[in-house]
């Protein structure tokens, strides 16, 4: 059942990657505003597929890499995505059967509560929000959920990664 | 859930969880010290900038797209555009050169006028360095742009950018290869700045929004009128004296305020700016003794970091406005921009002396 391990890990850390590529990408502004934290949809795409293999301690460390890419705090996206990472592991048998929308919808909670989070921090150290254009990046998220999930799939079962 | 844990015998799909929740409290907890650390003091820097390192080839790989759409706009332009440019850019140096002789002389002079004045405001060309600002995205409640140039290229915390408008921001993070560049707007920033026409000190307070700055602490009879210049003051020694800052777009008197409520708008385009000056440190005049401005220790050699830094600290900024040299005794209220500086909290700013 278990290919090389090494082997999936590069896929896993490449992905990973690509994902804090696309969230750094510049975009024109109607369009970023929706633009969906993409470290953490697959963050929670890994941890639904093998939460043996990513979890907590995965999103941490990426937290702190979007974090330095962000310039915001230090700990700020590793306390979320460290979070996003412990509900999807703590429910990833739920969710893992759930139909895509609903799958997606579950999603759109766990990435609502990052952002609130992160928004929170914000808010504390100087940067309250000034409009509800915050809620947009969830959504857009919630939105990309269903494309996001099929490709990792038939990446991951091409890979055969488990 | 948790009841068929036992009865179940596949421990793999189990430890993961009980394991999961230990790991999310420590990487909680964790989280917390690391952003209170990054936040009140400035001893993350080589984390962040170590990250920052790691980060640049894909930085690298999201500005290719543009790199590749200019070079390519640029190669296919017309033989006939280009010689237009060319000529229209040797016209504008030209006029330029012949506006910068007069300059040095005027320079000179005003360095002679200040000599016999015994004024200890210094008057000194600045070296610069020109960064480009990479299109990458940031977190958009942070006015931040990274910029082409690092530690490597002489970039260090704290340095001022300006354009051929004004100024811009100053340096936040500098990395290896890259350098993070806080703009003047970003709500945590705030620059010493006095009113050209007649001398009024204020801050200039980044509002959030990339067209508009607050000025605050100017009484409601000061004297300031829409379309006045904002120029930097120099106080606070991290922004050379005299740079265009902003022009005052809004001046709101309400009687029941001890202050007016003053708006500016920056003379940079800040949203459209692709290429910047950094100002490395001033070429200390020999002709001159060290300068004695307030916040500068005389004692320090020239190229010693600022004392005193420009974004509001509670702590920082209170002797400032005591400390300052006020040869005119502008009307600006002493306690003021202390006040205005508590009320700000203090963010991702360069602390003093941090520079390495």
């Amino acid at each position: 059942m278990t290919a090389e391990p090494a082997h999936g890990r590069l896929i896993m850390w490449l992905s990973f990657v690509l994902a804090l590529l696309f969230g750094q990408l510049h975009l024109p502004e109607w369009l970023d505003r929706f633009r969906p934290d993409w470290v953490a949809l697959v963050l929670v795409y890994w941890s639904l597929a093998l939460p043996q293999r990513c979890s907590v301690g995965t999103g941490w460390v990426l937290g702190l890499i979007q974090d330095a890419a962000q310039g915001t705090l230090l700990g700020q996206h590793a306390l979320g995505l460290a979070l996003i990472a412990y509900l999807t592991v703590r429910f990833h048998q739920r969710i893992r059967v759930f139909p895509l929308w609903q799958q997606a919808l579950s999603i759109l909670l766990f990435l609502l509560l990052d952002q609130l989070l992160v928004i929170w921090i914000n808010g504390m150290i100087g940067y309250p929000p000034t409009d509800f254009w915050y809620l947009a990046p969830p959504l857009g998220g919630m939105l990309t959920w269903p494309l996001l999930f099929i490709v990792m799939r038939d990446l991951r079962l091409r890979y055969q990664i488990s | 859930m948790g009841k068929f844990e036992s009865s179940r015998q596949g421990k793999s799909l189990f430890a993961p969880e009980a394991a999961a929740s230990i790991r999310l409290l420590v990487l909680a907890v964790a989280s917390v010290v690391l952003m209170t650390l990054d936040h009140r003091e400035q001893h993350l820097e080589v984390v962040r900038n170590a990250l920052s390192t790691l980060l640049y080839p894909v930085q690298m790989v999201a500005q290719a797209p543009f790199e590749i759409a200019d070079w390519v706009s640029s190669s296919f332009e017309s033989r006939s555009a280009l010689l237009d440019e060319n000529q229209r850019l040797r016209e504008k140096q030209l006029f330029i050169n012949a506006q910068l002789q007069k300059l040095t002389a005027l320079e000179a002079e005003n360095r002679r006028l200040r000599a016999l004045l015994e004024s200890t405001i210094n008057v000194s060309a600045e070296r610069v360095l020109i960064a480009e600002i990479l299109t990458v995205d940031f977190d958009p409640y942070r006015h931040q742009v990274l910029l082409n140039r690092g530690t490597l290229h002489g970039a260090r915390v704290g340095q001022p950018l300006i354009d051929e408008r004004g100024i811009i921001g100053q340096i936040a993070h500098a990395n290896l290869m890259t350098s993070t560049a806080v703009l003047i707007t970003d709500p945590s920033h705030a620059l010493p700045v006095q009113i050209n026409r007649n001398g009024i000190r204020s801050l200039a307070v980044g509002t959030g929004r990339l067209n508009e700055l607050e000025l605050p602490n100017i009484p409601n009879n000061g004297d300031v009128r829409i379309g006045d210049l904002v120029i930097t003051s120099g106080l606070g020694g991290r922004f050379p004296r005299g740079y265009p800052v902003a022009r005052v777009t809004r001046v709101e008197f309400d009687p029941g305020r001890p202050f007016a409520r003053i708006f500016a708008q920056p003379t940079a385009n800040l949203d459209r700016i692709r290429e910047v000056l950094l100002i490395l440190d001033d070429i200390p005049d020999p002709a001159r003794p060290p300068r004695t401005d307030a916040g500068e220790d005389s004692a320090a050699p020239p190229r010693a970091a600022p004392a005193i830094v420009a974004p509001v600290t509670p702590a920082q900024t209170a002797p400032a406005p005591a400390a300052a040299p006020a040869p005119a005794a502008p009307p600006a209220p002493a306690p003021a921009p202390s006040a205005a500086a508590t009320a700000k909290p203090r963010q991702h700013k360069p602390a003093a002396g941090h520079t390495r």
